[in-house]
């Protein structure tokens, strides 16, 4: 619980500054005090925190971005060009790259057993 | 008998640690889910890539009075495997959220497993005697000559070595828009519920291609979204009573005798929260991340981030108690949440009890009655109801001495740190303990950290 600023005995005019810092700490909740700090960080966060933004980010957890439409348009664009592989070296892919369901990395299941059981 | 009365209190020792102890964890190998079966013989964990391990308790040794049985693996299997869904363009985890295990009914042991969409039924079952002489089959299999028969013999079961089988025998699938958070099987062993972020299902165990939804809380309007739901659970004895937790730090306790769709709560549990100390952390924080009927169904207990508050079903408006995890976390709030750990969702459990003598005791407060949650650093703590005692205990390999008591630890919030004690700043934030059980009828407690599985015993004399 805060104590409000002007009770107790530490605001007596001592000129002990250590004395006021720990009177100011005293009066703002550790919470604010964290807040305060985000928002200096971040000065651009959301107001609502709790709102839409940040639950719709936890609906959309396991989002991958293959679109197939936008993999059959550019096909039909390039269907006369040579179209570049994947190659080894997938850091390369820009925009020209088709993306094909080969290329997403696919997730294999553990054929290892779990090590709890070693 | 858990040794009631007189303020003893437990003292735990280490007993067993199960996990690689290499400290360079691999994704798969993380820990989900830990559930003691409903006899407390069997333990099961479920981890990241999608795998089961049930460990078995061995039977009492009659020699060896100072320890109860230890626990050995008794059946692993990959329960889920990672799925894409091309539709959403949705990568669909094969994480193990949650397994409850049914009671036992005859010979074999089922269990409920799900991920983030699919639920799986699984029989756990024996096989200690295989057939043979069979006049047509050699052993090895292969088929003989039925011209080469001349005398005809019965097969009989011989014993063989005991074999641990387990095998999927209902799943239940294309239910579940948003991601599973919890499991619930119903006190009539029939039916079960399924809770994602936004609908409740209800599911029978026999029927997979249908499923009731009870509670929807999508509003018509996504960006009307203010609230998910976190968890949910069935009454342990009234089969048409169930509570689900939300966001907000919210717990509504619905009837599905009054209507279908429960989307009006029957009680809405929530504390009054202090304007003047709202901040930006506020919501964050309250939201629940586990609620735990008790054993008689009187009370439930809830976890949010920095606290675990025992509720009164008979009082909606605060909780009966509430116990501080690691309120020394407050002045941390802003690099937990840069580090996301302000997310992490605890899970919290009552100690186990004989819950005839509850009904039957005229004074429950002798019973024991100690709650435990998991914490950071490895730490983890039990609040006991009767003495409002609290301890905090570390899952650590150097306490693996069998039978030592486990030193209480402390956490030295500000100023001078006493010898023994750990400063907040020291913490390691990536040693979580998230989930915990404890057996239902003796004094044994599994605490899952990232990749290993302990197992506590309270010191027998």
């Amino acid at each position: 619980m805060a104590a409000p600023l002007g009770t107790g005995g530490f605001t007596e005019e001592t000129g002990q500054e250590k004395q006021d810092t720990q009177e100011k700490d005293k009066a703002i909740p550790p919470e604010r005090a964290e807040e305060a700090k985000l928002k200096a960080k971040y000065p651009n966060l959301g107001q609502k925190p709790g709102g839409s933004d940040f639950l719709m980010k936890r609906l959309q957890k396991g989002q991958k971005y293959f679109d197939s439409g936008d993999y059959n348009m550019a096909k039909a664009k390039m269907k006369n060009k040579q179209l570049p592989s994947a190659g080894p070296d997938k850091n390369l892919v820009t925009g020209d790259h088709i993306p094909t369901p080969q290329d997403l990395p696919q997730r294999k299941s553990s054929l290892v057993t779990s090590k709890l059981a070693g | 008998f858990l040794g009631a009365g007189g303020g003893n209190d437990i003292q735990w020792c280490f007993s067993q640690v199960k996990g690689a102890v290499d400290d360079d964890v691999a994704e798969a190998d993380i820990i989900s889910t830990v559930e003691f079966n409903h006899s407390g013989e069997l333990l099961a964990t479920g981890d990241k890539g999608g795998r089961v391990v049930i460990f078995q308790q061995e039977q009492e040794n009659k020699t060896q009075s100072h320890s109860r049985g230890e626990y050995n693996v008794y059946s692993t299997f990959q329960s889920h495997e990672p799925e894409f869904d091309y539709l959403k363009s949705l990568e669909i985890e094969e994480k193990i959220n949650k397994i409850r295990w049914l009671p036992q009914k005859n010979a074999a042991q089922f269990l409920l497993s799900t991920n983030d969409k699919t639920i799986k039924l699984w029989k756990i079952s024996e096989r200690d005697k295989r057939p043979e002489g069979y006049n047509l089959k050699e052993e090895d299999g292969r088929y003989r000559d039925p011209t080469t028969v001349t005398t005809l013999r019965v097969p009989v079961f011989r014993p063989m070595d005991l074999m641990v089988e387990a095998s999927p025998r209902r799943i239940f699938a294309n239910a579940h828009t948003y991601h599973i958070n919890s499991i619930s099987i119903n006190s009539d062993y029939e039916t079960y519920l399924s809770a994602d972020d936004l609908r409740i299902n209800l599911w029978h165990l026999e029927i997979t291609d249908r499923s009731f939804n009870i509670v929807d809380i999508k509003p018509a309007n996504m960006e009307e979204l203010t609230e998910v739901i976190t968890a949910a659970e069935f009454h342990p004895n009234s089969c048409s009573t169930f509570v689900y937790s939300s966001s907000k730090g919210t717990i509504r306790l619905c009837d599905m005798r009054a209507s279908a769709l429960c989307d009006r709560h029957s009680k809405l549990f929530e504390e009054p929260e202090d304007p003047s100390n709202r901040s930006f952390f506020s919501e964050i924080i309250s939201s629940i991340s586990d609620v735990k009927f008790s054993h008689s169904g009187r009370y439930m207990m809830t976890r949010d981030y920095l606290s675990v508050k025992i509720w009164d079903l008979n009082m909606e408006n605060r909780p009966v108690e509430t116990y501080q995890v690691h309120e020394y976390l407050r002045s941390k709030l802003c690099s937990l949440y840069e580090n996301d750990c302000i997310f992490d969702k605890f899970e919290c459990c009552w100690n186990g009890s004989d819950r005839q003598v509850e009904f039957l005791s005229l004074c429950t407060s002798d019973l024991p009655n100690i709650v435990m949650t998991g914490s950071y650093n490895n730490f983890f703590r039990m609040f006991d109801r009767n003495t409002k005692r609290d301890v905090t205990l570390e899952a650590s390999r150097e306490n693996n001495k069998p039978r030592t008591v486990l030193k209480p630890r402390k956490v030295c919030a500000s100023g001078k740190r006493k010898k023994d004690e750990i400063s907040v700043d020291s913490l390691d934030f990536n040693k979580k303990i998230l989930h915990t059980a404890w057996h239902p009828k003796e004094n044994i407690i599994a605490v899952a950290t990232t990749n290993n599985l302990y197992i506590f015993q309270d010191k027998m004399n």
